[in-house]
């Protein structure tokens, strides 16, 4: 398994957070992408775009934030 | 209470959220409010703009209630379901103009976004101009964003930061009710209007309610009825369309029920027939929403969860609003402003200037 990409987008108004997804996920057909969010709508703007492009949702707490984890 | 809330934040939250306000949005006229303005969050912080002495124009000087429910209707959501969480630092100032032009853009269409639906739901057809700008607007946003526009990111910032909006919500109601007089000779600092679109109001007790209503659902389901057409155009995501959509339709069935609703361009209320400035009010006033990321309820609902920079944006409105009377740049149903129309180029220019330099590189 190829090594995860982490996308930060804590902090970032709408839509940014999914646009710098996008950015990434763009380049890969497959593996695991992290993307840390600071907000519940972030967190579920780059839920809803994960599954929409077919990428499986899983979502971990951390102190501050949150972390999408995409995988495929 | 739970089935409704996860019901609220799935997918068809923002339907939800849309039919009721529309439906609520209509029965606002019904009880009191100005026609085809049971919602309007540019007008309404224009009104308040005007109650506090901000600027004197004596037909649009009202503290509407809806406007602080929907801070503590988004607050009290918020701190139920824990997503209060005080943030601030992406670029204020820059926000604050936004705001400002925002709302001088909008006061040149007499409305926001959402008033804007709501015309079009009432037979307004001048509407179809400002919507159209509005989309125009959005769409050279929309260009920015792709180019890599950012204010920047915001931080998390201590907790009681976030509670001076929600606190500011209750001392407005605090002023409506006792409307204290101590200006001179017994005048002020609280002004309502005697005639005038700021002199029909919904009972206070509703008004309030509704907002409260409508800032818990909004909070709840991200209702935005600018993000709604930028995920549409850039994402293919019609997730908040779908609830403009119920906005609207509902708006329209209700109208219809009520007897609210009257087709034509001429005549309706609170508006102009000047399709050109009706366009290009909203052409900036929808760029500069989505250069601050979300429509002004949004903005002021961001703010109820403790969003400083939503806070700021929102500040800029109400001073905006301020200018916009006090510039004669504001329209009137006669028409626009003196200065209306150069006060737009000068807000695209601003936006547009904006759009150009901000940009962060996040890698």
């Amino acid at each position: 398994m190829s090594e995860s990409r982490i996308v930060d987008a804590r902090g970032l108004s709408c839509p940014q957070p999914v646009l710098e997804t996008r950015k990434v996920l763009k380049d890969l057909t497959g593996g695991r992408v992290e993307i840390l969010v600071d907000t519940v709508t972030s967190r579920e703007n780059v839920a809803r775009f994960g599954r929409s492009q077919k990428w499986n949702v899983a979502i971990d707490e951390f102190e501050g934030g949150y972390k999408v984890i995409l995988t495929k | 209470m739970k089935s409704l809330n996860s019901l609220l934040m799935s997918r068809i939250g923002p339907i939800i959220t849309g039919g009721v306000v529309g439906l609520l949005a209509a029965l606002l006229v019904h009880w009191g409010n100005p026609g085809n303005m049971g919602i309007c969050v540019a007008c309404f912080t224009r009104d308040i703009a005007g109650a506090l002495g901000l600027h004197r124009a004596g037909v649009v000087q009202y503290i509407r209630p809806e406007i602080a429910g929907f801070i503590l209707g988004s607050f009290i959501s918020a701190l139920a379901y824990r997503e209060y969480v005080p943030r601030s630092g992406s670029s204020p100032v820059i926000r604050f103009f936004l705001g400002m032009f925002a709302m001088i853009g909008a006061l040149v269409f007499l409305g926001c976004p959402w008033r804007a639906y709501l015309r079009l739901a009432g037979g307004d057809w001048n509407a179809i101009a400002g919507i159209a700008g509005l989309v125009a607007g959005i769409g050279i946003g929309i260009v920015f964003l792709w180019k890599g526009f950012s204010l920047g990111r915001s931080y998390e910032s201590a907790k009681p930061s976030g509670l001076f909006m929600p606190i500011a919500a209750v001392a407005l109601l605090v002023l409506l009710i006792m409307a204290p007089t101590f200006g001179p000779e017994g005048s002020g600092p609280i002004f309502f209007s005697e005639k005038g679109p700021g002199a029909a109001h919904a009972p206070l007790m509703v008004a309030l309610a509704v907002g409260l209503i409508v800032g818990w659902m909004a909070q709840r389901s991200r209702f935005c009825t600018v993000g709604a057409i930028r995920d549409l155009i850039m994402l293919r995501d019609a997730h908040l369309f779908n609830g403009v959509l119920a906005f609207i339709v509902v708006a329209f069935v209700a109208n219809i029920a009520l007897g609210q609703f009257h087709p034509g361009f001429e005549g309706q209320p609170v508006a102009h027939s000047n399709a050109l400035w009706n366009f290009m009010g909203m052409v900036v006033s929808g760029l500069a929403f989505t250069l601050a990321g979300g429509c002004p309820g949004r903005q002021f609902i961001m703010s109820g969860e403790g969003d400083g920079d939503a806070a700021v944006f929102v500040l800029g409105m109400l001073v905006g609003a301020a200018f916009s009377h006090n510039f004669n740049l504001a329209s009137s149903p006669g028409g626009t402003g003196a200065f209306g129309p150069s006060s737009v180029i000068v807000g695209f220019i601003f936006c547009l200037a904006v759009g150009f330099m901000m940009r962060e590189r996040l890698d």
